[in-house]
């Protein structure tokens, strides 16, 4: 079954009344045959039906044998860094989202686990940056909010010689675009709060793998911690994956649009974009993905300017997370990376000048023209004494 | 203590939302309550009104569900308290400020479970090396957190009467992070005295926390007994529906209280706004359901005892309960919980409980309905053997939850199963 086929058809075929839209499994608890004999279920920590029925649609999306639904994509990435023991080390591609960095710097190394950061578009530089104690790499391909694209093919390579596990996260390109387990990774790991979920109203996370014993360790850990997905916001997630494939058609077409409108601006000093990407880069993301996602991001070489881009767009709205139905756009500096530890900085902030656009599925002329006049805004009260022209809405 | 600091003021850093009851739910009526009449409102008052206020936009009473992960920020930096719902979301902090009036606390959050927020609390609290203090009767769930998956960040977990003072002293002797009580403890029901034991974990140093959710605000208040930390299993009494799984941590520790969000935000196990909502609705019915279900259990509790073929009973409502005259000192009553075992031991026991029609067999306790449970091999089958046995979690004792039906078809269902 093809992807977008697939997003539409998450039914029960257990569920009683054949409903086309799952029931909301919402109970804690489930009563047992006997004393002694347990069902399926028992307790909505361990598992529930309708969480079960978004891991199972996850997993199939994916590639993947199993997946576990998390409260957040945080939660997912903690439970991740659990299959690392004590003195063992984690190596993490050096642009990764700030909440994501806070994890690895400031919760892993409590349990004693060390985090090494590496170039991880340079599968030469990861072989060298992996040591004995190395357990698992971490990458987002593309990267959030630069974009940069990793060969994950190679670093499965590079990691299986070395035992190494190789996690992606996926949440960007979505499975729609990007399948990491077929490249090679052990496992993915989603926010799926961001394109998975698509609609701003849920947040969660989730990790799919083709292992078994993987699977069995993530989900002793789901469960003795108690971060599993509640089945209300199961339920919507499986509501939203039913879009998803048009979602992410009309977000790539109307991106690769912004991006060379973007591109061929004045007032833009560079565009960060996998459509765009050339090279090397540009090679490996046509032969992994087959699209570019939802996130355009460029600089001005003027915080100040693109402080005003921000806050002179209308349509898009000033907020953090991205893949959602309507677009949003943010200065990660200030917001989504503003938790990178400050002796990560020099090395993980994004440019202060950087701004992030998340493309939604509006019409694509509005979005045009909405960066249109805020450019042109931002662009004109940089020249005191000259008034802006206004050409669009 | 290695605990962060929270001090970035960006969209996935904790900010902490100071807990105060919003004037509305609070604000006597002038033309109907003298003013100094309601100053401290009533538990039953709280349960209905506090955390809630009519929407600002609509007027609509009960709290709209904010089913929405990112928020508008006005201009760059600038937001209404609000950036993403991992980090903070209006309905769960309505359900915190309602939940920490209950508790006669500051300070509330909530998570996606009970052990999400255990976890937190752990993870808020203790770095390698350092020494926990437990009930050694405990939650299966807790005992699994603390053996298998806290002990590789390096924390040693003792468990130890905590009911007995003396043996709990000996314990503390050593320099103690946490001292963890749950009283009743779940299934046997041993009370630890909190006020007694929160004197003698202060005297080391320790944080005290007690897991209330056997009792729930409603029967009993840890804080004001003397407990730093409260922890609830919503999922139990304070939903009381059996509709939602969540879990909260009370304190009026304004740092600690940060440090707990600080840890929430960046392992992301906040409770989902529906859930929330769910909860807000179901606690409001929580003082009417607590009274019902001890009025209820006591009823179920003297049947039991009468009946010859039950050899043990354990129930703190009940005269004959060892601890009596604590109960009546620390707790407004008995509370849903009472456990048994019939004479034939784990086989006569189990025949009981697969005979049973209107109690259901389910692990969870709190819900409207009765629930029968048998730890050994439910509940507390996280728990070793070994502690198991010697804490008196005899495999053929029988838990009851007993709900809110009427007690004498709860009376006839037990009769027949008994005569089975």
């Amino acid at each position: 079954m093809r992807p977008s086929t697939r997003c539409v058809r998450a039914t029960d075929s257990r569920d009683p009344y054949g409903a086309t839209s799952p029931p909301i499994y919402q109970t804690a608890t489930f009563r047992q045959p006997t004393a002694t004999e347990f069902g399926e279920y028992d307790y909505s920590r361990t598992a529930n039906p309708t969480r079960a029925l978004l891991e199972e649609q996850i997993a199939a999306l994916e590639g993947g044998r199993s997946c576990l639904a998390f409260a957040s994509g945080m939660a997912a990435l903690a439970a991740t860094t659990r299959l690392v023991e004590s003195g063992e080390e984690i190596l993490a591609g050096d642009d990764l989202y700030g909440g994501a960095a806070r994890l690895l710097s400031r919760v892993a190394p409590r349990q004693g686990i060390a985090v090494r950061y590496v170039d991880a578009t340079d599968p030469a530089a990861v072989a060298e940056a992996i040591g004995p104690r190395t357990r698992l790499l971490l990458v987002e391909t593309p990267t959030n909010p630069l974009l940069h694209v990793a060969d994950v093919a190679a670093l499965a390579e590079v990691c299986h010689r070395r035992g190494v596990l190789l996690a992606v996260d996926n949440s960007l390109l979505t499975p729609v675009l990007q399948r990491p387990l077929e490249l090679g990774a052990d496992l993915v790991v989603h926010s799926a709060t961001k394109g998975l979920c698509g609609h701003g109203d849920v947040l969660a996370g989730a990790v799919v793998t083709n292992d078994p014993g993987l699977a069995d360790r993530i989900a002793f850990h789901q469960n003795a911690e108690g971060a599993g997905l509640a089945p209300f916001d199961a339920w919507l997630l499986l509501r939203g994956l039913k879009t998803l494939a048009l979602r992410v058609e009309r977000q790539c077409a109307t991106a690769t649009r912004i991006a060379e409108q973007l591109a061929s601006h004045p007032a833009v000093e560079r565009v960060h974009f996998p459509g765009l990407a050339d090279g090397r880069q540009g090679a490996i993301q046509r032969r992994q993905a087959r699209g570019p996602g939802c996130l355009v991001s460029f600089t001005t070489g003027d915080p100040e300017r693109s402080r005003r881009i921000v806050e002179s767009l209308s349509l898009f709205t000033i907020a953090v997370s991205f893949g959602a139905v309507g677009s949003s756009v943010s200065l990660p500096c200030h917001m989504s990376h503003a938790s990178i530890p400050p002796e990560l900085r020099g090395r993980l902030a994004p440019p202060p000048d950087l701004v992030r656009l998340s493309v939604g599925i509006e019409d694509p002329q509005d979005l045009v023209d909405d960066l249109e006049q805020a450019l042109l805004v931002a662009t004109a009260a940089a020249q005191p004494g000259e008034r802006p022209t206004l050409t669009a809405t | 203590m290695t605990t962060p600091t929270a001090t970035v003021p960006d969209a996935i850093s904790a900010e902490p939302q100071p807990v105060t009851l919003p004037e509305q739910a609070v604000t006597p009526d002038e033309t109907s309550a003298p003013e100094q009449g309601l100053l401290e409102p009533g538990f039953d008052t709280l349960a209905l009104h506090a955390g809630a206020y009519p929407d600002p936009t609509t007027g609509a009473i009960l709290v709209p569900i904010y089913q929405s992960t990112t928020y508008v920020h006005e201009a760059v930096g600038k937001n209404k308290g609000y950036t993403y719902s991992r980090s903070g979301n209006p309905t769960v902090t309505a359900l915190e400020l309602r939940l920490a009036a209950l508790e006669r606390a500051q300070f509330g959050s909530c998570y996606s479970t009970g052990l999400a927020a255990t976890t937190a609390l752990a993870l808020a609290l203790l770095s390698a090396g350092d020494h926990v203090v437990l009930s050694d009767v405990t939650y299966g769930g807790t005992v699994r957190l603390f053996q298998q998956v806290l002990s590789r960040f390096g924390v040693e977990a003792e468990f130890v009467d905590t009911s007995d003072l003396s043996e709990l002293e000996r314990s503390l002797s050593r320099p103690t992070r946490l001292l963890f009580l749950e009283t009743p403890a779940n299934p046997t029901l041993k009370l630890t005295d909190i006020a007694a034991a929160s004197e003698l974990g202060h005297k080391a140093g320790a944080v005290v926390v007690v897991d209330n959710t056997l009792l729930s605000p409603a029967l009993q208040q840890p804080i004001l007994l003397g407990a730093d930390v409260v922890l609830q299993s919503t999922t139990k009494f304070i939903d009381g529906h059996n509709a939602t799984v969540g879990g909260a941590l009370f304190t009026n520790d304004a740092k600690l209280h940060e440090t707990l969000a600080w840890h929430r935000n960046a392992t992301g196990t906040i409770q989902s706004p529906w859930n929330a909502w769910l909860t807000l609705q179901g606690v409001k019915t929580l003082p009417l359901r607590m009274e019902r279900h001890s009025r209820n259990a006591v009823e179920v509790a003297t049947y039991l005892e009468r009946h010859p073929r039950v050899t043990r009973l354990l129930y703190p409502g009940l005269p004959s309960f060892p601890q009596y005259e604590l109960a009546l000192r620390q707790q407004k009553s008995g509370g849903a919980l009472l456990a048994f075992e019939v004479e034939g031991g784990t086989e006569a026991g189990i025949r009981v409980m697969n005979a049973l029609r209107l109690c259901s067999l389910a692990e969870n306790l709190g819900a409207a309905e009765t629930l029968v449970t048998h730890p050994a091999s439910m509940t507390h089958a996280a728990v070793p053997t070994e502690q198991r046995e010697r804490t008196g979690i005899t495999d053929g004792l029988v838990r009851l939850s007993v709900g809110l039906e009427n007690p004498a078809d709860l009376i006839a269902d037990l009769a027949r199963a008994l005569a089975a």
